[in-house]
């Protein structure tokens, strides 16, 4: 029915198609200035919006620097920023409704940030100490909080991207107007998932949201050996799937774009791609140093692209902000997480008996009998097993 | 012979591979001007060039595929997963297709040039996606041959061996020694003969079986016994398909008794396999139950690693109920 091929024009002459025929516009709405382009429409927001925005954006600065200062005195072991990429992931969590489910890749913590994720929660589980949700089974940047419809970090790339669209169409048979969303990188997005994932949810009807940040890296891995087509957008129409290009440091457009899709998703059941061009400003990880594979001279560049600065500008030209409110907010999270750091940072380990629980819904007999015959080993020896250490 | 650490031994080999057969293929992720997320492949492109040398893709289905592929036509693939973990979106090419192009097509077409290394086990607070050691679900695998170096030595010549082996291998590298495993390693070219295992040490009261990572923690362990007057007999398995069951076989006749310890979780590990085969081998000859010493069956955990790991002290308790059984 749907075969393309009857209504085809008709050509005498071979003509392939490459990657040039497919023109994806890119959507701009504010200038680097902080002032709109002339023609641009934007998107629903209004001040306490932009204020929520621009607080977790504030929020996740100070705490990928502090964070990555923390790993880099052996606080932590590991740790990932988003920094550069704010635009992006807040513009488009900004545009949800709290019962829509997030299904991040790994860079995505301003997005469980916007959802109501507190200070102390991000210590708990960066510390992996006791009051994790994720009972410090998992390494640090992996949240995840079912009251806020976060589903757990899974650190297989790509594995989120099929399970989205399980979701969105969960919704739909529960007659929800809510709908997935999932996050993933243009590296991910050459996982086989990738593919399995936006061809089910085309063909299914799935309300679904694919925000691809195409951050032009996968670890050192530069766009142009990840692909040779038209980014990612490129395949949305390939599978049938209703795709935008935004400008992914720009905060407005990608509010705008993700507030149109989110609301076309909900209305025809469908899912929509949307790929943000973004920068990933700082290294893939704290494993990661990117001098090895990329000039300083392109790291400038981009920071003069700056999301976070871009949007601060808009909300001073508004006058939402002033210089010195900023100022104070750097202040009051820089105190803030410090503080929580220090709290999270002495609390104990989960206790062992939490290492056999979740495997399966109750401990089977097998399970018990290991952790019995730990826990003697463990007494016998206590001092070789400091994490369990007089905790048994 | 110089004094080098596991990746250099492991760079060393693959230089060496590509060197010596102008149709071997180096490929992966990140692998080409950044050398790996380990380093392991440093300098290779550049030496190389970008054809025989070169990222790919994120995709470990393509990966595979494309070794495959490669291999089928006559190539020598050598194709980095970056980590174990993530073996298993590939794992339909690798299990349906990799270890079964021989044999379902008549030996018409075969891949036997595919060799797929990939870094696993934990140590490294890497929490379970960095940790993982899947060789078991490859040992069941008809077709597929399954390497673990323990050293840097060994990894040199087991990894030359494995590319130049005319069937597909998965060669398991143990990245908490890359760095931190450093012994001489001769310059030239050579080879670890595949499906051998080696005698660590001689001893007459148990005998006690490891690969990779492991079997230093079994030599620690050993040491431990030795101060209780047992005297330990070490072998490193090297190869896990196909394995060495004689020397398994004449060491256990030998000394009356079996540990097997490995990382990956004990049940349905391959620990269960070697203690079934060498209980057929050597009934008559046990003096006690076989000891497995393994991962718990539980995923790999982040905190509670040091409980999980099958380490030195649960290994050294285990040899003294095994003695005193
Ligand atoms: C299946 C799988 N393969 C490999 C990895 C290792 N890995 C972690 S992050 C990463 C790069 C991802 O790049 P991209 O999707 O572009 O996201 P970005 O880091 O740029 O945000 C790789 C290769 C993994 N986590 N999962």
């Amino acid at each position: 029915m749907s075969n393309a091929t009857s209504d085809n024009e008709t050509v005498h002459r071979v003509s392939f198609l490459d990657r040039e025929s497919v023109n994806i516009p890119i959507l701009k709405v504010l200038q680097a200035d902080g002032t709109v382009y002339d023609k641009a429409v934007l998107p629903a927001i209004d001040e306490a919006l932009a204020h929520r925005i621009y607080d977790t954006c504030v929020f996740t600065r100070v705490l990928d620097e502090r964070m990555l200062g923390a790993q880099r005195q052996g606080r932590i072991s590991f740790y990932m920023t988003c920094t550069g990429e704010e635009a992006s992931i807040i513009g488009s969590t900004a545009s949800l409704d709290d019962g829509d489910v997030i299904l991040a890749q790994y860079r995505e913590h301003a997005a469980i940030r916007y959802r109501g994720f507190t200070t102390e929660q991000f210590m708990n589980q960066l510390f992996s100490n006791e009051k994790d949700l994720g009972k410090g089974r998992q390494m640090p940047i992996h949240y995840g909080s079912a009251e806020l419809n976060y589903q757990t970090v899974s650190s297989p790339l790509a594995t989120q991207i099929p399970q989205a669209t399980g979701v969105g169409y969960s919704f739909k048979m529960q007659g929800k107007r809510n709908i997935a969303i999932c996050y993933f990188g243009e590296g991910a997005a050459s996982e086989g998932d990738f593919h399995a994932g936006l061809n089910m949810a085309a063909v299914l009807k799935s309300p679904t949201i694919f925000f691809c940040r195409n951050n032009g890296y996968a670890i050192s891995t530069p766009t142009s050996e990840q692909f040779c087509g038209n980014g990612i957008a490129s395949r949305g129409p390939g599978y049938g799937i209703h795709t935008i290009r935004v400008d992914g440091n720009d905060m407005l457009a990608v509010l705008a774009a993700t507030q149109q899709a989110r609301a076309y998703a909900v209305e025809n059941h469908s899912p929509v791609l949307i790929e943000a061009m973004t920068y990933r400003l700082g290294a893939h990880s704290s494993s990661d140093d990117p001098s090895g594979y990329r000039s300083k001279d392109e790291e400038a560049k981009w920071q003069q692209h700056d999301p976070v600065k871009r949007f601060k500008l808009w909300m001073i030209n508004k006058g939402w902000l002033t210089e010195k409110q900023d100022a104070e907010m750097y202040e009051k999270y820089r105190k803030e997480i410090l503080a929580e750091l220090k709290v999270a940072e002495k609390l104990p380990m989960s206790m062992l008996d939490t290492l056999i629980e979740d495997v399966y819904d109750t401990p089977t007999p097998r399970l018990k009998q290991q952790l019995k015959d730990l826990k003697k080993h463990l007494k016998k020896y206590p001092d070789s097993y400091p994490n369990s250490k007089g905790r048994l | 012979m110089a004094e080098i650490n596991m990746l250099q031994a492991i760079n060393d080999a693959l230089s060496i591979a590509l060197e010596s057969d102008e149709n071997s293929i180096l490929f992966g992720e990140d692998v080409g001007h950044f050398g790996g997320v380990f380093r392991a492949t440093s300098g290779l492109q550049e030496k190389f060039g970008r054809d025989r040398c070169f990222n790919t893709p994120l995709t470990e289905q393509g990966i595979a595929g494309f070794a495959n592929g490669l291999a089928s036509n006559g190539m020598v693939a050598i194709a980095e997963i970056q980590f174990a973990d993530y073996i298993f979106p590939a794992i339909d090419q690798i299990v349906n297709e990799t270890a079964k192009f021989r044999y379902r097509s008549g030996n018409e077409f075969n891949v036997g040039g595919v060799t797929f290394r990939t870094p696993y086990g934990g140590g490294i607070a890497g929490g379970h996606y960095h940790s993982q050691s899947p060789e078991a679900y490859f040992t069941q695998t008809a077709g597929l041959k399954v390497v673990v170096p323990r050293n840097a030595y060994q990894a040199k010549g087991l990894l030359l061996a494995s590319i130049r082996d005319p069937n597909p291998v998965i060669f398991f590298e143990p990245k908490r020694l890359y760095r931190a495993n450093i012994g001489e390693v001769p310059d030239e070219d050579y080879e670890i003969e595949l499906g051998k295992a080696e005698v660590v040490r001689e001893g007459k009261d148990i005998t006690l079986l490891a690969w990779g990572a492991q079997v230093e923690i079994v030599e620690h362990a050993a040491d431990m016994a030795a101060k209780k007057g047992i005297s330990c007999e070490i072998i490193d398995l090297r190869t896990l398909a196909p394995w060495d069951v004689d020397t398994l076989a004449t060491s256990v006749k030998k000394t009356g008794r079996l540990l097997i310890n490995h990382e990956a979780p004990l049940t349905g590990g391959f620990a269960g396999e070697i203690a079934a085969t060498i209980q057929e081998e050597c009934f008559l000859y046990l003096e006690s139950p076989i000891a497995r010493v393994c991962g718990l069956d539980t995923p790999y955990p982040l905190i509670h690693e040091k409980e999980y790991m099958p380490d030195a002290l649960k290994t050294f308790e285990a040899i003294k109920a095994t003695v005193n059984f």
